[in-house]
């Protein structure tokens, strides 16, 4: 199983207390839920602050891209472009680019 | 010797400044959280060593941190607040209902006796009760059903629970104020409620005397008198001695009773404190001098403290949860602003001296007093 690349923001970096990237271990063809899902079972820290937690909504400032592509409004099931699935390329998790 | 550890949430992180019992010189510690908006940092007061921390960012949403030593180090806890049931609507700005939805913590209150227990306030206004130290959260949703919530409608700065006040001397009776809805007390724990805005008057409202609807910025209670509470409304200072049934302005001869926080001296239960700002279009003091009103008759006369604060062309405001004080003769007194300084006073308000001056804007300001 090759483990996904996930590249996460710096306040969640901070908050799960990991670098840049976090190798996520994923069973069949990864895909944008199930990474998630596996990544908020490695670090409980993170539940909550890129889905809604009971609903799995994205959280309307965070996007999901990879591979030059916007996954953020595909369907979280679908299976994630194939040099993400084999570790290379990051699932890049994003915040909105704005602040104050 | 005893001292102290004031815990500070800002836009942009929580700071710590610990200084011995003389208040004189001051040590700033963090920040922690930097960049999240810390709406509250509160300590137990079973236990001075665990801290609760309410991070939030709209990016991340919320977040609950909790330290078992003093702050030093921190780790996340529970972060699910579910309301129970189907919690249904309040009414929004416009009047029309919206649904419920859950924001961000803007108030913890830990239990007086148990380390384990904690309450948290929230937006949209719910009132939540972990017994595990943060770990899970449940909420009491009895406020809503007996507070009448699908009537509540949100102020400017949302349809937040901000105040929850614990009676020491019998733990199930508490009292919380939620803009714009009003006041309410419990003698239960939780299970039931009354609407405790008797005698308010609030010249926005169709009904000046409605029961709710009143924007209740801030209540204190001196721990010796649970049946005596003091208010800063939208506007007007009021007080009540039956818990809340019936309110008696007590503005008296302040040059504006438009404010945030209100609080009360730790020794002295007729000692009272707030700070004035010009008006509810503008968040700044009278004068652009920024002087903390004391009131040694519980209120209605009102003397202006302003040494070592300053008294020229000052324009911040003081939020509802950015004044506390300390438990030390004389008795302490902090005030956080939106311009970043943390005002202290080791006397009472006699005088005060910033011991911080740049930090970002002040969103609450918590004080332990430590053996």
């Amino acid at each position: 199983m090759t483990p996904v690349r996930v590249s996460l923001p710096h306040h969640l970096r901070s908050l799960a207390g990991v670098g840049a990237e976090v190798a996520v271990e994923v069973d069949g063809d990864p895909s944008v839920d199930a990474v998630l899902e596996q990544l908020e079972r490695d670090h409980p820290a993170l539940r909550g602050t890129i889905r809604d937690p009971d609903a799995g909504r994205r959280r309307p400032y965070m996007r999901y891209m990879a591979c030059g592509r916007d996954l953020s409004l595909e369907p979280g099931g679908a299976p994630l472009p194939g040099p993400v699935a084999a570790g290379e390329e990051p699932l890049r998790v994003i915040g909105a680019i704005s602040g104050g | 010797m005893a001292s102290v550890r004031v815990l500070v949430g800002t836009k942009k992180g929580a700071f710590t400044l610990t200084a011995d019992g003389a208040r004189r010189d001051w040590r700033v510690g963090g920040p922690f959280f930097g960049g999240w908006t810390v709406m509250h940092v509160n300590g137990s007061p079973a236990d001075p060593d665990r801290l609760w921390a309410s991070q939030w960012t709209d990016w991340h949403g919320q977040v609950v941190q909790r330290s078992d030593d003093g702050g030093a180090t921190w780790a996340p806890v529970g972060n699910g607040f579910a309301y129970e049931g189907d919690p249904g609507t309040h009414l929004w700005y416009d009047g029309t209902p919206h649904p419920w939805e859950f924001n961000r913590v803007w108030h913890i209150e830990p239990s007086p006796d148990d380390p384990d227990v904690v309450f948290a306030g929230v937006e949209d206004a719910g009132l939540f009760r972990s017994g595990d130290g943060g770990g899970t959260w449940t909420e009491l949703p009895a406020l809503r059903t007996h507070g009448r919530g699908p009537d509540w409608h949100p102020g400017a700065g949302g349809m937040c629970l901000h105040t929850v006040i614990i009676d020491p001397a019998d733990t199930r009776r508490m009292f919380v104020a939620i803009s714009a809805a009003g006041a309410f007390r419990t003698e239960d724990g939780g299970e039931t409620w009354s609407i405790a805005t008797g005698g308010l008057r609030s010249e926005f409202l169709p009904d000046p005397e409605a029961p709710l609807g009143h924007c209740v910025h801030n209540l204190a209670m001196h721990p010796d008198r649970p049946d005596t509470l003091f208010m800063q409304k939208h506007w007007d200072v009021c007080r009540s001695d039956d818990a809340g049934d019936t309110w008696t302005e007590v503005s008296g001869d302040l040059p504006s009773d438009f404010g945030f926080p209100v609080a009360v001296h730790a020794h002295e239960p007729e000692t009272v404190y707030v700070v004035p700002i010009l008006s509810d279009a503008e968040h700044y003091p009278p004068e652009g001098r920024l002087r903390v009103a004391r009131s040694r008759t519980g209120g209605g006369e009102w003397e202006l403290l302003e040494r070592g604060l300053p008294q020229r062309d000052c324009y911040v405001n003081v939020l509802r949860d950015a004044v506390a004080v300390d438990g030390l003769d004389d008795c302490g007194v902090y005030v956080g602003t939106t311009g970043g300084q943390v005002y202290a006073s080791p006397d009472a308000g006699d005088t005060w001296t910033a011991i911080a001056e740049h930090l970002p804007a002040v969103l609450s300001v918590e004080v332990q007093t430590l053996p």
